[in-house]
């Protein structure tokens, strides 16, 4: 599998209001270009994932987030995931987890719309978070270093 | 008499046959001032609904019927272990009925009446009743035989995935039953205990309008209460609950 090119999503969307999809680029299981080529904040990535309505990874994963109680525990920990994956490979697990395993419960915050089935009217066409929102969640969890919680 | 003991043969335990797990209630993943709470029925809210429930069926209705007219004061002529047992196939329509369908059935056929629109306040508090009746009495929902087609179609449904986070129901409900999703303890998403009385909502909650709420929680559209997806989902999910005892009105967060 190594060396092998996968291209994925389609580019402009047949569903009005939402931008249209920016194509990436999967290589070794791993997303090396920021999407758009946009820079991420980690201060923004941190709210990011504390939002409800954004990220919510709090749902599912334990994080360092200690004002925020009851973290979820259907996928991994997330402490120190900055010392045990590169940038490029948290950029492809946001994106679209299922590349990795197609049984994931794990959202693609970043999937290509055209995938979707019997999307509520107001999320047709749209991805969960924008390009931005993905960076700024790359450039929080890079910082996370160390062992596991 | 003799149906029943034939459907009673014929309907089979298919969670643990297809997961290797048993069923597990809902109420056993709750907390014990929760569970004490469901089990009195003087603190638990869901019992305003049954006693509604209770008016509507010995209500003389605008035709000069009552449901107690065939089946008894408090239903005593009721078939208890039936009530624990639908969706029935109903060879008439060749479709399997649920307990709302039946209600609106006996309605049109024996009270010379109109038929309530799906999950509306009666036909709720009529289930809501009917299934505290039967409280205690064994699922025991048939899988085979006519009602194949329609227990393969709604497992389908559980496996598929809907909206724009992409979850389907076995993904919450069986691959990670017992995790925490933030605050919220995943169960086994089982119906023994439907209709119930949710507290964060203050509202007794169909069946039909639970499924509506987790489609809605991962941004699917939902379908309408009454519709053939929802029933053949009810079949489904029914009888993955097979052995497990009616506990209506449960308590839910
Ligand atoms: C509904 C549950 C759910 C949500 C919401 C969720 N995840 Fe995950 N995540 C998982 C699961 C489960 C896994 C384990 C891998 C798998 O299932 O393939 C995982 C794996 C990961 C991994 C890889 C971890 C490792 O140790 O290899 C990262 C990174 C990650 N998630 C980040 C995020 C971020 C960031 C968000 C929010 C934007 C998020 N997740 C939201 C369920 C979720
Ligand atoms: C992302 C997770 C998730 C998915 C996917 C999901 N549910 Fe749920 N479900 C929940 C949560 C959380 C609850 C509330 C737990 C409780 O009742 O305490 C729940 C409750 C239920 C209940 C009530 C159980 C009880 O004991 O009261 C039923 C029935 C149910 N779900 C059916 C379904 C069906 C059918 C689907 C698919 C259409 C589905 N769920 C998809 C998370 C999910």
């Amino acid at each position: 599998m190594r060396s092998f090119l996968l291209l994925l999503g389609m580019g402009g969307l047949a569903h009005g209001g939402a931008d249209a999809y920016l194509d990436w680029e999967m290589r070794d299981y791993a997303i090396e270009q920021p999407l758009g080529g946009l820079k991420g904040d980690a201060a923004r990535g941190r709210a990011i994932a504390r939002d409800r309505s954004r990220g919510n990874c709090l749902a599912c994963h334990r994080m360092p987030i200690p004002e925020e109680e009851f973290h979820g525990t259907l996928g991994p920990s997330l402490h120190g995931i900055g010392s045990r994956l590169t940038e490029g490979q948290i950029r492809l697990r946001i994106v679209d987890q299922k590349q990795l395993n197609p049984m994931t419960i794990m959202p693609g915050f970043y999937r290509n719309p055209r995938y979707f089935n019997r999307v509520a009217d107001e999320y047709e066409g749209r991805t969960i978070l924008t390009p931005q929102e993905v960076e700024d969640l790359v450039a929080y969890l890079v910082t996370l270093k160390g062992g596991k919680e | 008499m003799k149906a029943l003991s034939c459907l009673l043969l014929l309907c089979s335990f298919p969670l643990l046959a297809e997961t290797g797990f048993q069923p597990v209630s809902g109420s056993e993943y709750l907390s014990p001032q929760m569970r004490e709470m469901q089990e009195d029925d003087f603190a638990n809210p869901g019992m305003e609904t049954v006693d509604y429930g209770r008016e509507l069926f010995h209500r003389v209705d605008e035709e000069g019927h009552r449901c107690a007219e065939c089946h008894g004061e408090e239903g005593r002529g009721l078939n208890l272990a039936r009530i624990a047992s639908y969706p029935i196939y109903d060879p008439e329509q060749e479709r399997p009925i649920t307990l709302q369908d039946q209600v609106n059935i006996c309605r049109e056929e024996r009270m010379d009446n109109f038929p309530l629109v799906y999950d509306c306040k009666e036909l709720v508090g009529l289930e809501t009743y009917l299934k505290y009746l039967a409280r205690g009495q064994v699922i025991a929902v048939q899988t085979d035989g006519p009602m194949k087609p329609f227990y393969e179609e709604g497992k389908r449904l559980y496996h598929q995935r809907f909206g724009q986070m992409e979850m389907a129901c076995f993904l919450c409900h069986d691959q990670h039953r017992g995790a925490w999703l933030r605050g919220q303890r995943l169960n086994q998403g089982q119906s023994n205990g439907f209709p119930v009385y949710r507290l964060s909502t203050s509202r007794i909650t169909s069946l039909h309008r639970r499924f509506s709420e987790c489609l809605a929680s991962f941004r699917a559209e939902p379908f309408l209460p009454g519709s053939d997806e929802y029933i053949n989902l009810e079949v489904y999910v029914n009888a993955r609950g097979n052995g497990l005892k009616i506990e209506t009105p449960a308590i839910r967060d």
